[in-house]
């Protein structure tokens, strides 16, 4: 195991083409000494000091010059394939972030995606994972390192779910009780509940449902990776928001370096730590935090592609509770007023006057929870015809209030 | 014939082990038959599914074999494999592997795509997602094929009598009986063919049922 490593960690000594020092250089807290540190770690059972629990569960994803030509061989079906589906891509995943590639159809996302578990082979650059070229390691092995979860699921309809979460366990050859437990916790994590579901056939559950299992598949072996794409594409978008949220849910548990794939530019933003935003043939746009794409697009195509709607979309990356709340009942006459004008509406009866008081007495405000991104606050005000919402907490509790102001002075920042 | 019953049950009752034998010799036949063919046409078909340019030769050759005449088959074959049970399996063997090859094909073509993708990128190995995962989605097809093949082969067995009395299970029977003008023979034999037939199709159908216990969730999903 330690050969192949030792040869990359040579390569990765020789003179580092500029624009791959440039991607990592930008993107990773880990210079290259510490990813073959990390190689290291891998081959040799000897975890060193700095290497945490976190360092096994992820791993830092790394592209280098990743070209994709479509050869004649494999052109039979589109004659008019542009040449390349993936043009000199570089760019490093730190472990334990979600990276989303996003971009219209075309663009190489997929493609980029199948190429991290070799279901599709680079003609030239390379793609290490923890600093280890994946070229050199046996295919079968690294995909099961790596979970991969796609659109349609895929879902094995003639194993029971119980079977299905547990077919990379099995195929790692764990003791059947293993496999059991495992099959039963994770679908205890993605919200099913085992007892009911372990021994029912994917026909039997909901296109969420699946969704969920299929996710739940992919994490069976612990793998340090995900690729996921599309996964959440086939669902309507009520089970998608919920679905979206879950998985940050749960990755702020598993902390699993991530990969994600939609051509949804919402999703990305919601859901990427980095996002790349790539253009057809297979070129890297931007790449960064959502943040900085929202803040200052790279040319005009990423701007067009986030949409000229992008303070908007900015508002999604905030919450409620990211925003100084205004006390509630407080007794700043600017406060009153603002509730009281939000009130007066359709209540000339009571609030008005009462206003300032407590937030019994401000009934028709509308109601946000912290976690509301200010995105849908500001949706959920604009409705209401509202200057400001009382935000309560889980329990019910009154925490403040949220004006609109507040909101958009945000969008302008 | 005239003023004779119909089926002379004191000869059925009579010769009822000479009939248990020529049904058991039948179903032997039959069974080695579709068996080989099956054998034959898992391999063509596997061929062809791993290279698709001979599907279409495979099932050209196939279907030509199906439309030569049993009889001019063993006409030709008799010279080279005498009156012998090979002789017999051969013509039966090659009706079968037009139904089965396309058969096992189109189950592997209906297994879904994205099934096969997850099962790569999961790192199924290529020997492992045939075994485990492609061959039991393809199952109700390859199920159908058989019933097929094998009642049509049961039917076929009878044609065997021509070449001896050992390779024609009940169509010994019915040639016996045509040739002593005893119909009871016939009806017998025919009788017992077209049961053998059912058992066959009744059979699968319940292997299929026991194979297959996720095809009845989806019937009863929501």
């Amino acid at each position: 195991m330690s050969e192949p490593v030792l040869p990359q960690a040579g390569l990765r000594f020789g003179p580092p083409p500029d624009a791959g020092r440039d991607a990592r250089d930008n993107a990773g807290p880990g210079p290259r000494p510490d990813a073959r540190d990390n190689a290291q770690d891998n081959a040799q059972p000897d975890p060193r000091p700095d290497a945490g629990p976190d360092a096994r569960r992820a791993a830092t994803v790394e592209f280098e010059h990743v070209t994709k030509v479509y050869g004649p061989a494999d052109r039979r079906t589109a004659e008019a394939r542009p040449p390349a589906a993936v043009s000199d891509l570089s760019f490093v995943v730190p472990a334990g972030k979600i990276c989303v590639l996003v971009g219209p159809s075309g663009c190489g996302k997929t493609t980029s995606l199948k190429m991290v578990n070799r279901l599709i082979e680079p003609t030239s650059g390379r793609i290490l994972i923890d600093g280890v070229d994946i070229a050199t390691e046996e295919v079968t092995a690294l995909r099961r390192r790596i979970g991969y979860v796609i659109q349609q699921v895929g879902l094995f309809p003639h194993l029971t779910i119980g079977e299905n979460v547990a077919v990379v366990p099995r195929l790692l050859g764990w003791s059947p009780v293993r496999q059991r437990e495992r099959a039963d916790e994770l679908l205890a994590l993605v919200g099913l509940d085992p007892a009911r579901d372990r021994d029912r056939y994917p026909a039997e559950l909901s296109g969420g449902e699946r969704q969920r299992v299929g996710v739940a598949r992919a994490l069976a072996a612990d793998p340090p990776v995900m690729l996921m794409d599309e996964p959440f594409g086939a669902v309507d978008p009520i089970v998608r928001d919920r679905l979206q949220n879950e998985f940050l849910r749960l990755q702020d548990e598993l902390a699993k370096t991530i990969l994600f794939v939609t051509h949804d530019v919402d999703e990305a933003i919601k859901l990427g730590d980095l996002v790349a935003v790539m253009a057809q043939g297979g070129i890297l746009a931007q790449f960064g935090p959502p943040r900085d794409i929202l803040a200052s697009p790279a040319s005009d195509f990423v701007a067009r592609f986030v949409g000229a709607d992008r303070g908007l979309k900015r508002l999604s990356l905030s919450r409620v509770a990211d925003l100084e709340l205004d006390p509630v009942g407080g007794p700043g006459p600017d406060t009153a007023g603002t509730a009281g004008a939000a009130s007066g509406r359709d209540a000339g009866a009571g609030a008005g006057p009462s206003a300032g008081t407590t937030a019994a007495a401000t009934p028709d405000l509308p109601v946000v929870e912290p976690e509301t991104t200010l995105k849908d606050a500001l949706s959920i005000l604009l409705d209401a015809g509202a200057e400001a919402g009382l935000v309560v907490d889980r329990a019910g509790r009154p925490l403040g209030l949220v004006r609109v102001e507040a909101i958009t002075a945000r969008m302008r920042t | 014939m005239t003023g004779r019953p119909l089926v002379d049950w004191g000869w059925v009752v009579g010769h009822l082990d000479d009939i248990a034998l020529a049904t058991l010799q039948h179903l032997g036949i039959a069974a080695l038959a579709v068996g080989a063919g099956f054998a034959v046409s898992f391999g063509l078909a596997l061929w062809s599914v791993r290279d698709r340019r001979v599907y279409g030769p495979i099932t050209a050759i196939s279907g030509i074999l199906y439309t030569i005449p049993s009889l001019a088959l063993f006409a030709v074959l008799v010279p080279f494999t005498g009156l012998s049970v090979v002789t017999v399996e051969i013509p039966l063997v090659a009706y079968t592997l037009l139904i089965l090859v396309r058969n096992i094909v189109a189950g592997f073509d209906a297994v879904p795509a994205d099934v096969l993708e997850a099962a790569n990128g999961m790192g199924y190995t290529r020997g492992q997602r045939l075994l485990q995962v492609e061959l039991p989605l393809a199952i109700p097809l390859i199920i159908a094929g058989l019933r097929l093949a094998s009642v049509s082969t049961i039917g076929l067995v009878t044609v065997g009598s021509l070449i001896g009395d050992a390779f024609g299970g009940l169509g010994v029977l019915i040639k016996d009986g045509i040739a002593a003008f005893f119909p009871t023979k016939i009806y017998v034999g025919a009788a017992l063919s077209v049961a053998l037939a059912f058992g066959a199709d009744i059979a699968f159908i319940r292997l299929q049922r026991a194979l297959t216990p996720w095809a009845r969730a989806r019937i009863s999903g929501r």
